[in-house]
Parts: structure tokens; sequence; C-alpha cells
């Protein structure tokens, strides 16, 4: 198909290759370097979706960043992504994108019939509209609503594509590679500052690519190349392209999302999509430009009429013509440019300028070119429904209040200038106190509060002298601050054409009798009447009046809308603009992607996965694994067809009948040395410490000072001052900064080190009334016997030559050993054990047996220490010394803690003996009482006993003490289970605890 | 992201430390009396000011070591960092 409204030989455009694409299923084509909106228009195509609220026609509105309206569904190698604006999505070979909020198309759109009913959609109509009647919502307009509201579609599928984080530190930060981030940077690099310049276009030099001025002798567009092409020499300079920093944060932390391949029609092997740059710089030099402000007139939502700034751009960079009868409508002097600029390429434009006698020198080349201008003329509405083909036109009075005999012109585009808004987001984000400038009509920034400037635009300075004069400035003494270098060069001539003052008026009347729409907010369908009603009905606050209307909250966060939303309250209400104040600026600056911002942590990388030496060996013999915090741990291995239960019985089974071994290395383990290392576990744990003898080992609970139990373990005194303590695996880290924190800060005097040992040591318990047998061939040179080894003793041994730690203490209730060797004789160990344990039936056991075990004898682990329980709740009041203080002993007193009735652990069997019982349920006296029934308790860990072939759970059970052999329910609501269940002893395996001694 | 000044290690960003609550609780002394009322603000009761605020940070991926740091709690401004054993 012909780009019938391409130009020869203008733009900044590859003529010698041509891409292919496809729009709404139809196929077109454009050329490299054209956006997806810019190949649209070079083939005429106006008409991109269907608006929010009204879903009347959209066009094009922008050229960049603040587009409003053209946002499309883009499909690219297979994968779609929603909300992409056509105006910064580059072409590339076989790109496929369809219109959003169109049902069922974009040229027929049921939705539309919104556009008939708008008086039943004012302001605030999600709130009210849809309300009444009620029983409505749900049948008729929450359906309804859903089907036609709503901008793309995310896909469900999983990203295969990679994104990347990365930090970065510099000197200076530079935001725009416009004029004043061209000169700033260029002063800074040649300074020898350390410098970042991010620019969010593929092509440097922002305003300069389009405007007709000369730095140096160069045109704008040569002298960008030259500075660029120096830059990016330099080996203290970063130059990139396609790059939005969209953040600024605490610390002069900001954040820019580089799009790598997204221009690309895939991404290229070994390459990300996108990379998210965490940039911590010195300063931070804010060159982000401004963006024009539209003007309100009826209809000015209708295709074809868009900014005079996209116009112009459209034209130079893309050599694209948006209409070949344009009309420009304008209260300054940056709609001329785009007139001239049409004129200069064969199209005839009208100026419709709303001031009176304006007089400059590009308003004398305008007329000197012979284009006709019409002063103190407005356009009062757009006509066309899907485009623009005519404009209703009048002269406006001297008090602008006005309006002459309406006239018909006829024309095929309206390029709007209400002119510009800098662009203060990221000054305002982190932290400026913004001011309104009334020369401008815009705000700008104030003071800093982090280390940032704002120049050119961004800055309200609209002169190019001016602004490369400041920005060249700026970058040396930013840079000479930071490197301390004088090297300074003197800045270029400049010729640029003068401007006069703009027209403060921007809200064109409406005529008589007329009810013309007048929109502020173009993505979001608010119009001048909503944003009255609102304050009619008494909203006062602009940050209500934003979210009533919803001004400003759609994917473009009102970049074209804010400030005339703003300007039409302060007139309203009668006051002046700062008055009023601002919505707060926030990031993103523009819709960044959750794969950036996730960047490589998912799947499997969300976290670290932290294996244990012997892992190999347990995915060898068929291991099924689970999570255990960071760890993977065998949770049963798994013989043929066995089922977790049927597995897990077995290995349990064995553990009681001959010996079995488990891998512990997950276990936290501290090494603690120092002469007071005594005093130090004396303080942290209940129990006393002071007398273990060397070679012992003894278990201890350590509090919170709110007196919940933190975390419990064995610690063994190794040598005089050298104890080894072993953590929960989940509380490994918290219990050693724990430590940290008194030894650093609350007890200084004490004279200990501590250290994470956990890596260090590979871990095997070995466990069942076989256990010494094997022990003593493991380690034929050490005794064994119930006085050599007795509970809770140590010894270091060989095994087969391999030096290696015993303690004899148990998890699972059975005569046990736990053994340690250095981590990388792990696997060593274990396969000595397995081959070793051979004549003794040993079987391997995972965390399904070691849960079964523990439960069964009811020794209580994480499940019940969950952070909400105290020593007496788990039994462990035994352990809590009388003669010495402790980190949390003093909350012990508390009410709630020394209640007659306070909860504590109790073991629960279901009377049928059958009925497994869940994990969470309830327990309460009787099950068929009202609503709500009071709970008594809940099971915190259930397991099928392999001792007694019964179900068998632990509970946390309101007076537990004293329920022993009474009958009461278990229910869970959420699977719709009651079970009638016997409280007994948690011991309900050797209560007397006779195995582990034998 | 903080900018935190480790008086041991330098500059380092706020997600290399861990945050340890407000350095002017003073813990008890141990095996002394002390009120309900004392031990209560000690364990539950704080100020939750706007503005200076002593507080803990322990260098977690770091050197490991607690720190002092003077931060603002409304604008995160750090004023000025210290060791554990040194006072403001
Ligand atoms: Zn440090």
């Amino acid at each position: 198909m012909k780009q019938n409204f391409r130009l020869d030989n203008i733009g900044l455009i590859n003529r010698d290759k041509k891409l292919s694409f496809k729009f709404n299923g139809k196929s077109y084509s454009g050329y490299e370097g054209d956006t997806l909106a810019s190949a649209l228009l070079a083939n005429g195509v106006h008409l991109i979706g269907r608006s929010f609220k009204y879903h009347r026609p959209r066009g094009f509105f922008g050229a960049g960043v603040d587009e409003p309206y053209a946002i499309v569904q883009l499909y690219r190698n297979n994968e779609t992504e929603p909300n992409v604006k056509s105006t910064e999505q580059e072409l590339f070979e076989g790109l496929e994108a369809t219109s959003v909020n169109c049902w069922p198309s974009v040229n027929f759109d049921i939705g539309a019939i919104n556009n008939f009913l708008k008086v039943f959609l004012p302001a605030g109509f999600y709130y009210k509209t849809f309300m009444w009647p009620k029983s409505f919502w749900y049948k008729f307009y929450e359906p309804i609503i859903r089907k036609a509201a709503g901008l793309g579609v995310a896909s469900i599928k999983h990203d295969k594509e990679r994104y990347e984080h990365k930090y970065e530190y510099c000197d200076l930060l530079i935001a725009g590679s416009g004029p004043s981030g061209l000169a700033s940077a260029y002063a800074a690099a040649k300074n020898g500052a350390r410098i970042i310049l991010a620019e969010d276009k593929p092509r440097f030099g922002g305003t300069l690519l389009t405007s007709e001025v000369n730095i140096g002798n160069q045109t704008g567009k040569e002298w960008v190349k030259n500075i660029i092409a120096e830059l990016k020499k330099m080996p203290n300079v970063t130059v990139k392209n396609r790059s939005q920093v969209f953040g600024y944060y605490d610390h002069n932390m900001l954040v820019m999302l580089e799009k790598i391949s997204d221009h690309l029609p895939k991404t290229r092997k070994y390459h990300p999509k996108q990379r998210l740059w965490y940039i911590r710089a010195k300063e931070v030099l804010i060159s982000s430009g401004s963006i024009e402000r539209p003007l309100v007139f009826g209809n000015n939502d209708t295709p074809g009429v868009m900014l005079s700034s996209a116009a112009k751009e459209y034209l130079k960079v893309y050599g694209v013509l948006v209409g070949k009868k344009p009309l420009i409508f304008t209260n300054n002097d940056s709609g001329y440019e785009a007139a001239i600029e049409f004129k200069k390429n064969g199209v005839e434009p009208v100026i419709l300028d709303t001031r009176k006698e304006p007089n400059s020198e590009i308003i004398e080349e305008a007329k000197n070119l012979g284009i006709q201008i019409k002063f103190s003329y407005v356009v009062v509405a757009a006509k066309g429904y899907k485009k623009v083909n005519a404009a209703e036109i009048a002269k406006i009075s001297d008090n602008k209040n006005e309006l002459g005999v309406l006239e018909n012109i006829i024309c095929d585009c309206i390029c709007v200038s209400g002119f510009w808004t800098p662009t203060i987001h990221l000054a305002s984000q982190s932290g400026n106190k913004t001011k309104f400038d009334k020369d401008i009509d815009a705000f700008v920034p104030g003071i800093s509060k982090q280390n940032e400037t704002t120049l050119g635009a961004a800055n309200g300075t609209f002169t190019l002298a001016e602004t490369l004069k400041d920005s060249f400035n700026a970058g040396y003494e930013l840079s000479k601050k930071i490197t301390k270098n004088d090297n300074k060069i003197s800045y270029p001539k400049v010729v640029e054409k003068n401007k006069t003052t703009h027209d403060k008026f921007w809200c064109v009347p409406l005529p008589k009798g007329k009810t013309y729409k007048r929109f502020l907010d173009f993505q979001n369908d608010v119009a001048v009447s909503d944003i009255e009603i609102a304050l009619k009905e008494g909203y006062r606050s602009i940050e209500h009046v934003k979210r009533y209307t919803t001004l400003g909250m759609a994917t473009d966060q009102g970049k074209t809308s804010n400030l005339n939303g703003l300007q039409l309250v302060s007139n309203i209400e009668n006051k002046i603009v700062p008055e009023v104040g601002h919505t707060t600026f926030r990031p993103p600056y523009t819709p960044v992607t959750i794969g950036a911002i996730v960047g490589r942590e998912v799947g499997k990388y969300s976290r670290p996965t932290r294996k244990s030496p012997i892992h190999s060996w347990h995915e060898k013999n068929n291991a099924v694994f689970v999570d255990a915090g960071v760890w993977l741990r065998p949770r049963y291995y798994k013989i043929g067809e066995e089922t977790l239960f049927e597995g897990s019985k077995r290995e349990a089974k064995n553990v009681r009948a001959n010996v079995g071994v488990c891998d512990v290395t997950t276990l936290g383990k501290i090494d603690i040395k120092g002469p007071d290392a005594a005093e130090l576990l004396n303080r942290v744990y209940t129990n006393a410490w002071l007398k273990l003898p060397v070679g012992k080992a003894r278990y201890g609970v350590m509090l919170r000072e709110d007196g919940i139990v933190m975390d419990d373990g064995t610690t063994t005194r190794i040598s005089e001052n050298h104890y080894h303590m072993t953590t929960t695996t989940a509380q490994a880290a918290n219990v050693l900064s724990h430590l940290e924190y008194y030894l650093q800060l609350v007890w200084p005097e004490l004279n200990v080190n501590v250290v994470s040992s956990t890596e260090q040591w590979a871990g095997a318990a070995i466990a069942g009334p076989k256990s010494r047998d094997l022990l003593q061939k493991l380690f034929p040179n050490i005794d064994s016997s119930n006085d050599g080894l007795p509970f809770m003793g140590y010894l270091e041994g060989e095994l087969f030559g391999v030096q290696a730690r015993i303690f004899r203490i148990s998890f699972s209730g059975e005569l046990a050993y736990e053994v340690n060797v250095n981590s990388d004789n792990g696997n060593f160990m274990w396969e000595k054990i397995m081959e070793i344990g051979k004549e003794f039936e040993i079987q391997p056991y995972g965390t399904e047996a070691l849960s079964t075990l523990r439960i069964e004898m009811g020794h209580v682990a994480g499940s019940e220490l969950d952070g909400r329980t105290i020593s007496y709740d788990n039994g462990l009041e035994g352990l809590i010394s009388k003669k010495k203080d402790f980190i949390g002993k003093r909350s012990l007193n508390r009410k709630a803690f020394i209640a007659e009735d306070r909860q504590k652990v109790v073991g629960v069997v279901p009377l049928d003996k059958k009925t497994s019982i869940p994990e969470g349920s309830h327990l309460v006296k009787d099950a068929y009482a009202q609503l709500p029934n009071p709970k008594l308790g809940y099971i915190s860990a259930s397991c099928w006993s392999v001792e007694h072939d019964n179900p068998f759970s632990l509970a946390i059970l309101k007076d537990g003490k004293n329920m022993i052999g009474q009958k009461l329910f278990v229910m869970s609501p959420l699977k719709n289970i009651t079970i009638p269940v016997e409280i007994v002893s948690s011991h309900y395996v050797d209560p007397k605890g006779e195995r582990v001694r034998s | 992201m903080l900018h935190i000044k480790c008086p041991h290690c330098g500059m380092r960003s706020q997600n290399e430390f861990s945050y340890g609550g407000d350095a002017s609780v003073k813990r008890p002394e141990l095996n002394k009396e002390i009120s309900d009322q004392d031990w209560d603000n000690f364990v539950y009761n704080r100020k939750s000011l706007r503005g200076k605020h002593i507080e803990f940070w322990q260098h977690l991926s770091g050197c490991r070591q607690w720190i002092k740091v003077e931060r603002d709690t409304a604008t995160h401004e750090i004023f000025k960092t210290l060791k554990a054993n040194e006072d403001f």
C-alpha cells in the first residue's frame, strides 16, 4: 500500500529499508526509523482506538511519551503486550498491533452508545450512576462495564523474555538529551566527571531535531550529532538512548528503564528485553524538557486534532504529513513553527491565533511566507466523527467571553498549541518544592531537596541561548564540585528567532445553545463539564477532584491534562493556580513492565536455592524434595509407586525398628568462642549454662524480650571456651543477628565472638535401636557404650580418616546420634553410613518421616514455636531457671502468660482412630453450637503415628493442662469436616524418654 | 532506597542493612528489679517520632556490625552514622 502522507525529501527515517506491519489485521508499510504512529499516519490512518468511557473515536494527539490516546495491543514474537503507546513503539518488520477498548471493532463499537448516553455518565459516574437500582449492578451494569471498559489485555502466559537489573554509580546523571542535557553533559564530561546521559527516545537531541536554529555555525541536528559522537568516545561517559529515567527516590537513587529489544522483531540471543538501572548519582541534572498544552474547545478529542509540536515532529523526523489541509490553532508563537514547516513542504495551513496583535520574528516570517493568519480567532468545535473534516471557528472578543458569528472552515487536521508545561515530574519526585510561574502559567522546580538541578524548558526556560548558557554553566560548576577539575569550555553562538508572549486564554466558551463536550483528559474522557459538576457537588481539594472525576489518572498520568484541569478549577473557584496546588507526582513517570521490575528474580531465581553436599546422592536415590526455607530437603525417598504417605510411613517405621539416616546439614550452626561464651549462653537461653562440662551438649530455648519463644536447639561445649550452637533451619539467620545485637550493643563487655558455621558442616542423624551398633562400626576407635557416650554426650572421632564430631542427641525420640564432618566430606560420610548400615537394614528418611517421629514423641518444632507461644505453652517451662535472669524473663510475669487456663500443647487422637486431622483445624467443645462457636485451640501438626498405627496430632489448647482425657471436636469449616477426638498427652510414644537414654 | 554510610565499610545501599529499632532505648540491666510500667516501656512503647531519630541498623550483608544512624523519619535524610560504641 502506498504511503500517501509520506514526503520524499524530509525526515530522519531510513527510506532504504521498508518494513511491513499489520494494524487491526490490515497490512501497511513504513520505514526503519518510524514509530508505529508515524507509519500509520504515513498511511493516512488516524482512527486507532476508542476512548475509555464514551468509546469515542481516538486518533493521535502527541508524538511521544505524553500520548494520551494512541495505545495499542502489541504482538511481537508470539507474545502480546497491552497498552503500548504507538507513538513510542518503534516499527519493526512484521509488527502487529490491534486497537484496545473496541468491541467488536474500531469502526463499529457498541460501547460508543455511551457517547449518546453521556448525560448519564458525568463526573463520579463510577460511584453513583451504576449504584441504582442496586439489584442491577451484578446482573446488568457490571458485566457490561467489564466488557466495555478496561484497556489492553495482559498475557497470562509465562513471559520467556529476560529482564535484567543493573546497579550503577556516577558523578552526574543527566535525564534528557535535548539542548540542556547535551550542553550540561558536554561541559561536565569535558571537566572529567563520570556521567550518564539518558534519552528516552531512540534519537538524541530532543527539540533540536525539529527546531530551526543555529549553534556555532551548525544546524541543531548537526550540533547534536557531533556532540553525541564526541561524548560516546569519552571513557568517563555512558550515553544511553531508549532509556527513560522514570523515578527519583531517596538519597539520589534514580531508576531508569532501558528498552534494549522492544524495537526489534525478536530479542537477540543472550540479550535481555529490557534492563532496569538503579543509579546512585552524586548530582542529577533534569533536562526533561516540556510538553505542549492542549487548547480546549468542542469535540477537541476528534481524531485529527493534535499538538502542533507533534505535527511538526511527524513532519521533520518522519517525513509524514498529519494532514494536507491543516488548521493551526494557537495562543502562542509555537503554532507558527508547525505552520511554517507545512508551508515549506508545499501544504497551505491556516493559523487561528487567539491573540489580537502579537508581533515577533517568527510571526513576521509566517506573514512573509504568505500563510493565512486569523488573529483573535478560535476553534469553537471540531467537525467530523472518525476524523476531522472541518472546524467551526469564530472571532473572539477582547475579553474572551463573546464569540462572533460561527463560520465553517474545511480542514483535515487541527494542530493546537496552548503553550508549554515544563516536565517537572523528576524534580517533584525528589521532594523539590515546586512553585507556580505565572509568566508561563505552569509549575517549575523551586527549592531542591536532593542534589538535583533542573535546566532548560523543564525549568521554564524557553529560549535556546539562555538554555545553553545555563546548561554549560551547570555542567561545569557541578562537575567542578565533584572532580575539582577546572576545564571550562566556551559555549557556542546561538541563532534563533525571538518569540513573544503567549495568551493566557486556553478554554473556548461554548456558543449559545451548543452542548459540545470539551475534553481536558483525553484518555479518561474527562470534560470541562465534569470538573464543573465535581466542584458544584462540593469537591474542593484538587486530590479529591482528581479521584472523583478520574482527571489525570490514566496510563498517561495526565501529562497533557493536569495543568488545564488546575486552571479550570482555579477559574471556577476564583483562585490562583498555586492556591489550588497540584496533585502529587509519583513514580513511575511512564508505565514500566512488571518484567523489568522483577528482573531476573523469577521462578527458581526468585530466591537462592541451597543444597546440602549430599544433594546429588538424594537425587540419585529418588528423593522427592521439599522447600525448607531456602533449602531443598528430601521429603521422602520414593520406592516404586509409593505415595508420600506410604513412603514416609515406611521410613519412620524403619527408624523405630532398625536404624535410619537423615540429612540434617540444613540446621543452623553458630560457632561461639571466648572466655565469656558460657555467660552469653546463660543470658540468651532460659536454662542454666554456666556448669555445662566440656564434651556435653544441652538443649536450650531462647526467648524474645516479650517472652515469646524465639528458637530452640542444642549447644555443645567443644572445649573450655568453645561452643557449637545449633538453631532451627528457619531461624538460623535471625538467631545470629540476635546474638550479634546483644554482644555488640547491649553487653559489649562480654568477650565472645560468634560466626555462622552452617555451611562448614555436613550433618547426618543416625536414629533407631540399631544406631549404636552402626556407630561403633563407623568409629571403631571410640567407646560408644552408654557410659562412653551417654545421652547428650559429645565425642570427636575419625570416620575412615575423616575428622568427625559425634553428638548423642535425638529429635526422633529414639537412641540417636548426629555426625558432623567438614562439608566437603559430607557425601563421603553419607555413603559410608549407607554402606556400613546395610547389615542393620538402614534406610534414609526425609522430612516427612522426621516430622512423624517428632510429632508422636511430642517434640515441639516450628509449627508450635510459631512466634505466638511461650515456654509454658510448649511444655518447656521446666527449662526456665528461677535463679538467673535471661532475655525475656521479665515478660513472663504478664497476666496472660500466667493465667490459670493458659493454652498448652496436647495430643489429639480421633475417636475412630482412622480419620486424619487436617492441620490448622479448630478445636471446639460442641460441634453443633451456635455460631460463633468458641474456639478452644488449633491443630498445629498432624501425622500418622507409626507406633500406634492411627492418626495423631499436636494441638495448642486452652487450659491444655487440665484437658487430658476430654472429648472434643475438631472442625475444619474450610473442608467441611467435623471429627470427634480425645485429648491425650502430647508424648504419645515413650513418655518417660527411656529410649534416648538407653 | 536509602544510602547509608557504614562507619566500618563506607557508603552502601539500604538493601545491605536491616533495621533494628530505636537506639535511644536502653535494655534494663539484668537481675535488677524493674516496674511493670518500665518494662512495658522498654519492650513495647516507642515514640514513633516525626523528625530526627537515632536508630540501630545492622550491616547484615557487609561487616555484620550493628551501627547507629541519625535519620529524619519524615525526609529520610541521614545526618550521621556512628559505630556501636560511639555516642552522638
Ligand atoms: Zn559495614
